[in-house]
């Protein structure tokens, strides 16, 4: 079949704050190559640690505890000399938060570009900003106003411009933590038809809380239950056939739960479901 | 039993009629203390422009400032030294103070955590807490005689040890920790998905603080930076106990010489008899005043600026 | 230099930064509290004894006179321009007064706030002037005062406006008038603005500029309100300039009891502020 970008063997994350959290409880996973990969479950079940532990970016915050290990094409994320910056190159991530950094549209854009030296001249970087303002489908909006600053842009086009920056650096694997969960629903969905275009080039490993976008989006899906992962399978047979009975629950509960919410949110949305079916 | 509750029905209004009265009475006092601030500003500022005119009304205001002729006793009132000696502490003072303010406060925003967090944080609240007094007392057996005997020697200057350098010193020392409090706040109130988001496109934790950090939290350290400016630049004590009150223009970091504050302390008691002498004091207050208020009024333009351009 | 050797200096560089603020930290403070703890157990009389006539000169006699010049002085004026500051903060809370009008107040008290203290020292001797009075103990408590007012009005201001709504509300809906209301949030925000206090009373304590030409400088016991005095921080400016050793060495003991004094009520204002937010001045007004 396709081959595997990144796989995880049994890892564990422990949080030893106040209260110990054991967030993750040993989960082994394959990733596959230029696919996309949703991750679903309850919230608190350890999506988000489970993402950030991929790419070490929860080392920032205190109180961690990690064991098992990562596999980047096979080699350790975690055992290695190699300075954590260029793991992150190469498995990038997107905050749920829209968030912007505190520079202009094409400074977002170049910032990756220009930490990691990757343009000889202004002319490249140009060029460069421009293409992925248009891989994100960003660059008719914002064309003009370049050296706005990116907070002022809406919150759909700022995700959108998060992933362009993301995606800047060339990352193999990119991490996005429910990217459209903070987004109205029509920014939601230009963001999603972003994303759909870029699976065919990238792995994309995404958190979502919508069980529809996850049978729209994604080829296979994980499930997590309690730092426990339950399910994984591909997107079909996942929602088709689930094996375990959690899974079960949780798909058909959840579904009827997200199909009043999204059918109030709005229609399209929900009427889209259906129809692809 | 009618007449109890007549009685208390007509308590009742009493004690209405008295709550009604004590709200009306304290909103007179309440409304005078809300307009107090506004009202010691103004009187503040018009006693010193009022005392001031003898001065002003005898020399132009460019003559003053810009003859370097200090001389009370013979009626010469010129400010540039004490003026030059002023820029020259707080430039120095800043130049030394702000990066070690800024950078301890990346330390303790960014890279401590724990129990030394608490500590090192703690340890800077004392450092603010300290009167200048005490700062300047160290300084006369710890600074000036490193200044005197090792520092100025080496570098080729015959100087005593008091003088605008030293006072640099101690004054960036008594500012660092009030900086870096206000910084560290800024700092702190920034969301972590600024850091997730620069990380995560591989930059460093140093390109990240620079970058995207220090940018985020500008507006605070702005505000931190100008705030230690405003104390530096009226710092009286510390400056008339280091600076060694020699009133002419300055020629060297090392040399002594005297700011607008101490310019004050120093001439104060003795001339007071002299009417004018009087005047160019008050007038010296007047101007600290002055710039005081011009600076609050910029500072709040720019950081309204810097907010709208690094926003986040 | 490539990234990540840069990123280890920097590091560094901060560490060491911290590491120097900490350093002079620790050095000022065993300074004081060695040079003048030594004075102190010689002879532990002299912050309790009168200065003698020649105090200045010879150094006989102790420093009584300053250390309760300072609490005559700062005492009084702690609690005259805490009930002001209080006043103030209230009237500045939305029940009173507009955004607008509290935005403008807060303008101005940032401006004083910023005022170096010497300015209000001569402010306050432009009034001696004008009204023919002596400086004394009375100008000093005044001098003080308004130094300390912005300072604790924006403590206290904060401090109410992060009381909870619902305070407000309940006492509104048990039919109590505006002033009712507004002592009962001064009741939810009571830890927060002791610490204004307490941090008003430890700037007061510490500054020697406001009371310099306001107090009186003198070197006996007051006497009286109207009478001249003066605070343990004049002291220690005056002893510190002085040609006789003796009179030097006492700074430091003076110092000692000015710095533990201070340090004591951090300490109390840190215990009593505990997770109040602390406030930056310039902050969200400016
Ligand atoms: N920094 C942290 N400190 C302590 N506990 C945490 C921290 N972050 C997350 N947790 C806990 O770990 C569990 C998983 O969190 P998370 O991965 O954010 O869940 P999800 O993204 O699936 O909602 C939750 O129970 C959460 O409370
Ligand atoms: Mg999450």
């Amino acid at each position: 079949m396709t081959d595997t970008a990144l796989t995880t063997e049994n890892l564990a994350v422990t949080y030893t704050g106040n209260r110990e959290v054991e967030a993750l409880k040993g989960v082994s996973l394959e990733f596959p190559a230029n696919q996309l990969t949703a991750i679903i479950g309850p919230s608190g079940c350890g999506k988000s640690t489970l993402l950030k532990s991929l790419n070490r970016l929860h080392e920032i915050q205190p109180n961690v505890e990690i064991t098992g290990d990562v596999l980047l094409r096979d080699r350790s994320v975690y055992n290695t000399d190699e300075p954590v910056p260029e793991l992150r190159k190469r498995i990038g991530y997107v905050p749920q938060k829209p968030t912007p950094l505190p520079l202009s549209i094409y400074e977002n854009v170049a910032y990756g570009l220009k930490i990691h030296g990757r343009c000889d001249s202004k002319d490249e970087l140009d060029e460069r900003v421009e293409t992925y303002l248009r891989k994100v489908n960003l660059w008719d909006e914002v064309k003009d106003r370049l050296d706005a600053p990116g907070a002022e842009l809406s919150t759909g086009q700022i995700q959108r411009l998060c992933l362009a920056r993301s995606l800047a650096v060339e990352p193999e694997v990119l991490l996005c933590d429910e990217v459209t969960s903070a987004l109205d629903p029509i920014s939601a969905e230009t963001v999603e038809e972003t994303l759909a275009d870029l699976k065919e080039e990238y792995t994309i490993i995404m958190v979502t809380h919508s069980m529809d976008q996850a049978k729209r989006l994604a080829d296979e899906v994980v499930f997590l239950y309690l730092g426990d992962l339950i399910e994984t399978n591909d997107t079909r047979s996942f929602f088709e056939n689930p094996q375990h009975e959690r899974t079960q629950q949780f798909v058909t509960g959840h579904t009827a739960v997200e199909y009043t919410e999204s059918s109030e949110e709005s229609g399209a949305d929900s009427e889209t479901v259906p129809a692809e079916r | 039993m009618e007449g109890s509750t007549d009685t208390a029905a007509s308590e009742g209004r009493s004690r209405l009629g008295r709550r009604l009265l004590t709200e009306r009475l304290s909103s007179y006092w309440l409304q005078g203390a809300g307009y107090f601030a506004i009202a010691l500003f103004a009187f503040i500022v018009l006693a010193l422009l009022y005392q001031s005119l003898p001065l002003l009304s005898e020399y132009s205001l460019v003559q003053v400032l810009a003859s370097s002729n200090w001389n009370p006793a013979e009626n010469e009132f010129g400010f540039l030294p004490a003026i030059v000696g002023t820029i020259y502490v707080t430039a120095l003072t800043m130049v030394m103070g702000t990066p070690i303010a800024i950078l301890a406060a990346i330390y303790i925003a960014e890279y401590a955590e724990g129990r030394t967090k608490t500590l090192v944080s703690s340890f800077i609240d004392v450092l603010a807490a300290i009167p200048s007094v005490i700062f300047g007392l160290v300084a006369l057996i710890v600074v000036v005689p490193f200044v005197g005997d090792y520092l100025a020697p080496a570098l080729g200057s015959g100087a005593t040890g008091t003088g605008i350098f030293t006072v640099s010193l101690v004054m960036a020392i008594v500012v660092t920790p009030f900086m870096i409090s206000l910084a560290v706040e800024s700092l702190e109130a920034l969301p972590d998905e600024l850091r997730e988001s620069s990380l995560g496109v591989g930059a460093t934790k140093w390109e990240t603080i620079r970058i995207v950090l220090l940018r985020a939290a500008g507006p605070g350290i702005f505000s931190a930076v100008l705030l230690g400016f405003g104390r530096v630049f009226g710092a009286t004590i510390v400056p008339a106990m280091l600076i060694g009150g020699q009133t002419q223009l300055p020629s060297s970091p090392f040399s002594t010489g005297q700011t607008l504050p101490t310019l004050i302390v120093n001439d104060f008691g003795e001339l007071m008899s002299i009417p004018l002498t009087q005047s160019a004091l008050i007038f010296v207050g007047l101007m600290l005043v002055v710039i005081v208020w011009l600076f609050n009024f910029s500072a709040m333009l720019l950081r309204r600026w810097l907010q709208q351009r690094w926003q986040y | 230099m490539d990234r990540y050797a840069k990123q280890r200096l920097f590091g560094l560089l901060a560490r060491g930064s911290a590491a120097l603020v900490v350093a002079v930290m620790v050095l000022v403070v065993s300074v004081t509290i060695f040079r003048g703890g030594r004075v102190l157990l010689t002879d532990p009389a002299i912050a309790v004894t009168p200065p003698g006539s020649r105090y200045m000169l010879e150094g006989d006699g102790g420093f009584l006179h300053a250390v309760l010049g300072s609490l005559f002085i700062v005492v009084p004026a702690t609690i005259a321009s805490a009930t002001l500051a209080v006043s103030t903060a209230i009237y500045l809370q939305s029940d009173y007064s507009s955004e607008r009008f509290s935005d403008v107040v807060n303008m101005f008290l940032n401006v004083l706030w910023g005022t170096p203290p010497i300015v209000y020292g001569v402010f306050i001797l432009t009034v001696i002037i004008a009204v023919g009075a002596q400086t004394s103990l009375f100008f000093g408590i005044i001098a003080i005062g308004i130094f300390q007012y912005p300072i604790m009005t924006r403590y206290t201001d904060e401090a109410l406006r992060s009381a909870p709504d619902t305070v407000r509300e309940a006492t509104y809906g048990l039919g109590g008038t505006r002033f009712e209301t507004a002592l009962m949030t001064l009741r939810a925000a009571m830890p927060g603005i002791i610490a204004g206090i307490i941090m008003g009373f430890a700037r007061g304590i510490g500054d020697a500029a406001t009371v310099l030409f306001t107090a009186g400088r003198s070197t006996r016991m007051p006497a009286g309100l109207f009478e001249p005095s003066t605070t343990l921080p004049v002291l220690i400016f005056d002893q510190a300039m002085s040609f006789n050793a003796e009179v030097r060495s006492h700074a430091y003991a003076a110092s000692f009891v000015l710095i533990v004094a201070v340090l004591g009520l951090i300490i109390v204002s840190k215990l009593l502020a505990g997770r109040y937010a602390r406030f930056a001045p310039g902050g969200r007004n400016s």
